[in-house]
């Protein structure tokens, strides 16, 4: 059981960064340190993956000789791709669409708190309850 | 595998446990936006070791860059201090995330091993996308092959999404020639208040404060 958890300890630290982030959207008011605990939560999420993708002894996956003129490189590529090890390019494309994705959604979510920030005058959650609750008491009464 | 960068991985690993307990801990937004860029610095710093360079420079552009511009952006046009929050709220976030944590650590001893070339996760499409690279795009980086030519329509994508969401920025924000009201933020109050009554549904409210 020990030895299970030893091949996978990159996954333990990750797993508690991860909660981290899910920590500080739960637990804090503020709405932009709470984008702040959604990013912390995406970036450790990027981890998992690229950590996934990880071949000890691998190389960067870009090939070293397909310099040279296409049709002789490709088969001296394709042995070169038998002979050194590289590691897995795809998680590595997953999450670089990812990130950029990650950066326009934290761009929308600070623009609906600026907006927030201007209709309520604050961005703690409580107080945006109380605004909420006691307009509509004022209304009825 | 023992080579040396094993080490400076544990020590990412730890940097980066401190800097999430920190931004965990501290209540001064500034600080907080810091943290955060330099969390994503230290990812990307790993990612260099994990052998994921474009993820690498990405992430530090893009994580580290560009995040924490709109970050301090945001912060300047809000608040710079957030409030301390109630105890019990602690406590049921902390709840959630022991049980989410546990049922995650549960599932790490089906995960592949970290590091293991035969592994599933790394077995099958990747290995294919290495092997057919050179013969089907003469591009030596395989990241960009396979993003911009074997999934570029995931790429396409991605642009849809990144102007969507330029679009609703401009939409919430405006280009910043929106007019400001004077008593802008009375008058946003105001108007809502003013406009359930004329709606025709007093009852409602009624109810709702009856409730509460």
């Amino acid at each position: 059981m020990l030895d299970i958890l030893l091949e996978r300890f990159n996954y333990i630290p990750i797993i508690i960064l991860m909660m981290t982030g899910l920590y500080v959207v739960f637990a804090t008011g503020n709405l932009v340190k709470r984008l702040v605990g959604l990013s912390l939560f995406q970036t450790s999420v990027f981890l998992l993956y690229i950590t996934l993708a990880k071949v000890f002894g691998g190389q960067p996956p870009i090939i070293a000789d397909a310099h040279g003129d296409d049709h002789g490189a490709a088969a001296a590529g394709h042995g070169a791709a038998e002979a050194v090890l590289y590691s897995n390019p795809l998680p590595h494309v997953l999450i670089l669409t990812a990130i950029v994705v990650g950066v326009a959604t934290l761009a929308v979510g600070l623009a609906l708190v600026v907006r927030i920030r201007e209709a309520y005058g604050s961005i703690e959650d409580e107080a945006l309850n109380a605004a909420d609750y006691s307009r509509d008491t004022g209304a009825a009464g | 595998m023992t080579d040396l960068t094993q080490y400076l991985d544990y020590a990412l690993i730890g940097m980066l446990l401190a800097v999430a307990f920190a931004i965990v801990r501290l209540r001064n937004l500034f600080a907080v936006v810091m943290l955060m860029g330099v969390y994503s610095l230290l990812c990307a710093a790993w990612f260099v070791s994990l052998d994921a360079v474009d993820v690498a420079f990405t992430e530090a552009a893009v994580g580290a860059g560009i995040s924490t511009v709109l970050l301090l952006a945001a912060m300047l046009l809000t608040a710079r201090e957030a409030e301390p929050s109630k105890p019990q709220r602690h406590w049921a976030a902390l709840a959630v995330v022991v049980a989410a944590g546990a049922a995650l650590l549960y599932a790490v001893p089906d995960m592949p091993v970290y590091g293991d070339a035969e592994s599933v996760a790394n077995a099958y499409v990747g290995r294919d996308y290495l092997e057919q690279t050179p013969h089907d795009i003469a591009v030596p980086n395989i990241v960009t092959a396979v993003l911009s030519s074997y999934r570029g329509f995931d790429t396409l994508g991605e642009t849809v999404v990144i102007f969507t969401a330029g679009l609703g920025v401009i939409l919430l924000l405006g280009f910043g020639g929106r007019k400001r009201e004077p008593k802008g933020k009375p008058a946003a109050k105001a108007a809502p208040a003013a406009r359930a009554p004329k709606a025709g549904k007093p009852a409602k409210p009624v109810k709702e404060e009856g409730a509460s």
